[in-house]
């Protein structure tokens, strides 16, 4: 089954042995980021540049620069549409960092409890969101409860099965150390299991950031009272508004890389020792 | 006795027989030595001492009795690997054990603090282990098994993984710990010289299955720096233990 699982994570893009990030210089924080930034560029260039010869329509393909004059134009509705969709994402991470973390603790405080329980983890992640987030809606109604349970549904996973990754990667002889030295199974957890596995916790919190975004889309498409991006998507799309749909493509991004980015800021002050010096 | 151990075998499922036999004995106060190859079953017989392996066969006692409730958190066990926390500072790795014996943050870190100059970890207290020597990170590990408080120290080749003038250093360094704290320490090692310039007694282990070959006392007077190695009586003990060590790697080459 522990095979089966890594395969998975490792697939979902967890990382099996995480290695001591290097700490970047100062001025190493321009090297960071000129590089994307000046892709970035080339590529809407690009862009913008075969949209103009080519003339393809709009509505079909529309230029950066028609992208960015729908992102002013709708930018109240951008604005508030963003914050419906992203409550439901803070509370349905929120949720699944919580449970994801107490079933990987489950799983890894006793052989029985795993063999019980991690089968039908991984059987949870084989329902398509398509099929599961109308069913979830007949349950729980149009507000904003379904888009919680979907998002967390698709984002405990990698949580937990880094987790538990992590918690099983403690060393045996640390363990027998602490035991030499009066630990009992609880003070072995909290002393070396659970400080050993924080740095596999957030690598599952990076990859569950970004299936964070895409639930909530899903979610939001089966039917809301409240306008979120996801709805913007399928209104945007039935008026051929296609320009306004790339900018809600933009303010989904934008989510993303923003949660994605809180979690390393959240890791850097929580796993400090990961980042060793050079 | 401080610590004897009697008849002690161990095998593993599968039939693996990795001790058959072994007897020691540690008086009070005593500097002891158990050398052997690697793979002979030292770190097995350490292992259970520190009451984590029970033994197959063969009594442990210590102070003349088995323990009620068994060896587990009796001895002071130092595994071969240093297993500090990078989580911690080099100060709360040294004072894990105080920590779980419920001994309070500060009075711990005090009780360190007292320590640190003597184990040579000065300036190093809120460090993390990765930003220490290797001699240092021995050291700090050495500190967290002294201050868990424990009468008999087991030490699995605390030096091993040190290079060789390091070595050297710390083998003085760590006499003189001894001389001052007159622990009662039990050393595991596959350095003769090692053994013989630290040790009151040492044993000689070969394996497959563990078995003590030698017992043999060193009557080199105390208190001992590094000349005595170059003497002729170092040599001539030196000599009396390698014997049976070089049979058993002649036998395992195939050589006559």
């Amino acid at each position: 089954m522990s095979t089966a699982g890594t395969r998975l994570a490792l697939a979902l893009g967890g990382r099996l042995e995480p290695r001591p990030r290097v700490a970047a210089r100062r001025h190493g924080i321009v090297r960071r980021v000129l590089p994307p930034l000046i892709l970035g560029v080339a590529l809407l260039g690009l862009w913008q540049g075969y949209v103009a010869l080519s003339g393809v329509r709009a509505s079909i393909l529309p230029s950066p620069v028609d992208v960015g004059r729908a992102l002013v134009r709708d930018r109240s509705l951008l604005l508030s549409s963003t914050w419906t969709t992203l409550s439901e994402i803070l509370i349905g991470y929120a949720a699944a960092v919580l449970v994801g973390v107490v079933l990987a603790t489950a799983v890894s405080s006793s052989r029985v409890v795993e063999r019980a329980l991690y089968p039908w983890l991984v059987v949870s992640q084989m329902i398509p969101i398509p099929v599961l987030a109308p069913v979830v809606v007949l349950w729980t109604g149009f507000d904003i409860r379904p888009k919680v349970i979907v998002i967390a549904l698709v984002t405990f996973f990698p949580i937990a099965v880094n987790t538990i990754d992590g918690l099983r990667a403690t060393e045996p002889e640390l363990v027998g150390l602490l035991r030499t030295l009066g630990a009992g199974r609880w003070e072995i957890f909290r002393v070396a299991r659970l400080p050993n596995a924080l740095p596999y916790v957030f690598s599952g919190l990076r990859v569950s950031a970004a299936f964070a975004v895409i639930g909530a889309v899903f979610a939001e498409w089966v039917g809301s009272t409240s306008v979120g991006l996801g709805t913007l998507i399928l209104d945007y799309n039935a008026q051929n508004a296609t320009a306004d749909l790339f900018a809600v493509v933009v303010a989904l991004a934008v989510i993303g890389v923003a949660l994605f980015g809180a979690v390393g800021i959240v890791e850097r002050v929580l796993v400090p020792w990961w980042q060793l010096e050079e | 006795m401080k610590l004897a151990a009697s008849g002690l075998a161990k095998s593993f499922a599968g039939g693996v027989e990795a001790l058959a036999d072994v007897s020691i004995e540690l008086a009070e106060g005593e500097f002891v030595s158990i050398v052997g190859p690697s793979g002979c079953g030292k770190s097995t017989l350490l292992a259970m001492l520190a009451g984590l392996l029970e033994p197959t066969a063969g009594r442990i006692l210590l102070d003349g009795r088995e323990p009620p409730g068994g060896l587990l958190g009796r001895i002071g066990y130092m595994p071969q690997r240093d297993l500090l926390m990078e989580w911690r500072t080099t100060l709360q790795n040294a004072t894990l054990g105080l920590e779980l014996a419920g001994v309070g943050r500060a009075a711990a870190r005090d009780r360190a603090l007292a320590e640190v100059g003597r184990f040579g970890l000065a300036g190093f207290e809120d460090r993390r282990p990765s930003a220490l020597s290797g001699g240092m990170r021995q050291r700090a590990a050495l500190l967290r098994t002294f201050l868990a408080g424990r009468d008999v120290l087991a030490l699995d080749e605390p030096f091993g993984a040190l290079d060789a003038l390091t070595r050297e250093a710390m083998r003085e360094w760590l006499l003189g710990v001894w001389e001052a704290d007159r622990k009662t320490i039990l050393l595991v090692t596959h350095d003769v010289e090692e053994a013989v310039f630290l040790s009151d007694r040492v044993y000689v282990m070969t394996g497959r299955p563990g078995r003590i070959r030698a017992a043999v006392d060193v009557a080199l007077p105390r208190p001992r720096a590094l000349e005595v190695t170059s003497t002729a009586a170092f040599a001539a003990l030196k000599d009396q233990l390698l014997a049976p060590l070089r049979e058993q790697a002649r036998a395992g080459l195939g050589v006559q």
